[in-house]
């Protein structure tokens, strides 16, 4: 599936990573959380990895505070669990239980448990796939205000074009197990859907990606 | 045209309504005595059938001296049976010790089992050996290796209880979502916190369903243990009344028996509420 990939992201960088189902992105992303054996290579973070996934994956028997604090190896564990979850905007739900959250809510905890352990990489693995429309735009904004005040390195999978372009530092493209294109953003966030410089790019990234554009350009 | 005058619609809604609410009310159990009125009336009849002389008193003895009987069985300390509390102490007693026995055991070979290929192989074979096993069928064998005491009976509760248990265990850790398992490995997780924080609580609906078949097992064993050569407990009871001829006496120690497998199942009952709550928030939605 990987194909001889190197890849170095920078602290406090972020990166989004574009490709097809079957492009190589899922496993990569498993195999810098070393989920995945079979990998051979070499993966280097200084500092410890975080993970939020696409399901959010909540220990569905522990309260929402709890999920936070699991594994979680420091005396004022649960302080810091607690501060975490209010800065998501969950403080009102610390005892609730995972299966009563919306998909947005269950995220935000997923991602609370990633910031506690303050990662010098967050790998973000499409967190907000599942999500409606409205809740994204609110977690892109949120995802954005977290980074910004924990400045992880983050890599974020995502298979939305506009989702990396309003989010990320630099773009990459994944076929066929390669990095088959990259390119970066200087543009200041909040950004202009309609930025010159970002239709050029979108365009760009859909041929990469072997998305048939006629007739999607305006 | 006139099908589809709004009037005659909104006139139907509003009569078909609270008819519907009241039907569905009735349906979903209606008030908790309701539940009660089938066994009063079959004790009334039981009664009945025996005042009016339908049936002999001997073989079966109405409501009221079975009462009569547990309230004398309770007060006085006779030679054939003893007290019946104290009979229900020593059943107890058994039940407690054999139970532990057998629900750590199988417990202990569930994890291990459950948690490796390795364990699998060398312990599912034997336990799906055993489940197989007639378990009564041991009970001569038992009586041959360990004799008559209390060891052979606590051991064929221990090995009634722990085959459920086991079973129910074991796939219970099995069915645990292997994404669960990722995730606790990225939170780095010991294996001894993986066991507390994600596999045991992820195989405990399965298990407590074993644990109340145990339960079920463990009292029915019981019964069986006791009632050959016993020389004291509930069983006991049963086989000296049956040599007096005593109906009434065997059912007061049957009543005890059922009363006891209740309170047990309940208090599983109890557990599943306390330890599965996370569930009924699904349930809440």
């Amino acid at each position: 599936m990987l194909d001889a990939l190197d890849l170095e992201i920078g602290a406090g960088e972020f990166v989004a990573m574009l490709g097809r189902s079957g492009s190589g992105k899922s496993t990569l992303l498993r195999a810098i959380a070393g989920l995945d054996d079979d990998v051979e290579g070499e993966v280097e973070v200084s500092g410890t990895v975080a993970v939020a996934f696409q399901d959010a994956r909540l220990v569905p028997w522990k309260r929402v505070l709890a999920n936070v604090r699991l594994g979680l190896r420091r005396p004022d564990d649960a302080a810091v669990a607690r501060g975490a979850l209010e800065e998501v905007g969950l403080w009102g739900h610390l005892d609730a239980w995972p299966l009563t959250l919306s998909g947005g809510e269950a995220q935000r905890v997923s991602l609370a448990r990633g910031l506690v352990r303050e990662p010098a990489l967050l790998l973000l693995d499409e967190p907000f796939g599942a999500l409606d429309a409205l809740t994204r735009i609110a977690m892109h904004n949120l995802v954005l205000g977290l980074w910004e005040r924990h400045r992880p390195a983050v890599l974020f999978v995502t298979h939305d074009v506009d989702e990396a372009l309003s989010l990320a530092d630099r773009v990459l493209v994944l076929s066929d197990g390669r990095i088959a294109h990259q390119s970066r953003i200087h543009l200041k966030r909040p950004r202009e859907r309609e930025h010159q410089e970002l239709v050029e790019l979108r365009l760009r990234l859909l041929q990469e990606l072997d998305i048939d554009t006629k007739g999607a350009t305006t | 045209m006139s099908l589809t005058n709004p009037r005659t619609v909104r006139l139907a809604v509003r009569v078909s309504r609270p008819e519907t609410t009241q039907a569905g009310g009735e349906r979903h159990g209606g008030r908790w005595w309701h539940r009660l009125l089938s066994p009063l009336v079959l004790l009334l009849a039981w009664q009945l059938a025996s005042t009016a002389g339908l049936v002999s008193a001997q073989k079966l003895p109405p409501p009221t001296t079975v009462w009569h009987t547990a309230v004398q069985l309770v007060t006085t300390n006779s030679t054939a049976y003893g007290t019946l509390q104290h009979a229900m102490l020593i059943s107890l007693g058994r039940i407690a010790i054999g139970f532990s026995l057998g629900a750590s055991v199988a417990v202990v070979l569930a994890i291990v089992a459950g948690l490796s290929r390795v364990g699998e192989n060398a312990v599912d074979p034997l336990m799906q050996g055993v489940r197989t096993l007639p378990l009564f069928g041991l009970v001569p064998v038992f009586i041959v290796w360990f004799g008559i005491g209390q060891l052979p009976k606590v051991l064929l509760i221990a090995l009634a209880s722990a085959i459920p248990l086991y079973l129910n265990t074991f796939a219970g850790i099995r069915g645990v979502d292997g994404r669960l398992g990722e995730l606790g490995r990225t939170l780095g997780l010991s294996r001894g916190e993986m066991l507390r924080h994600i596999v045991l609580p992820g195989a405990l609906p399965e298990a407590l369903v074993g644990l109340r078949q145990s339960l079920g097992l463990a009292w029915l064993s019981l019964v069986v243990a006791e009632q050959l050569n016993a020389n004291a407990g509930l069983g006991y009871i049963i086989s000296q009344a049956t040599q007096f001829l005593q109906n009434d006496v065997i059912f007061v120690a049957l009543l005890v028996y059922t009363i006891l497998g209740l309170l047990t199942d309940w208090f599983v009952r109890l557990l599943e509420r306390r330890t599965l709550a996370w569930r009924r928030g699904l349930l809440a939605r």
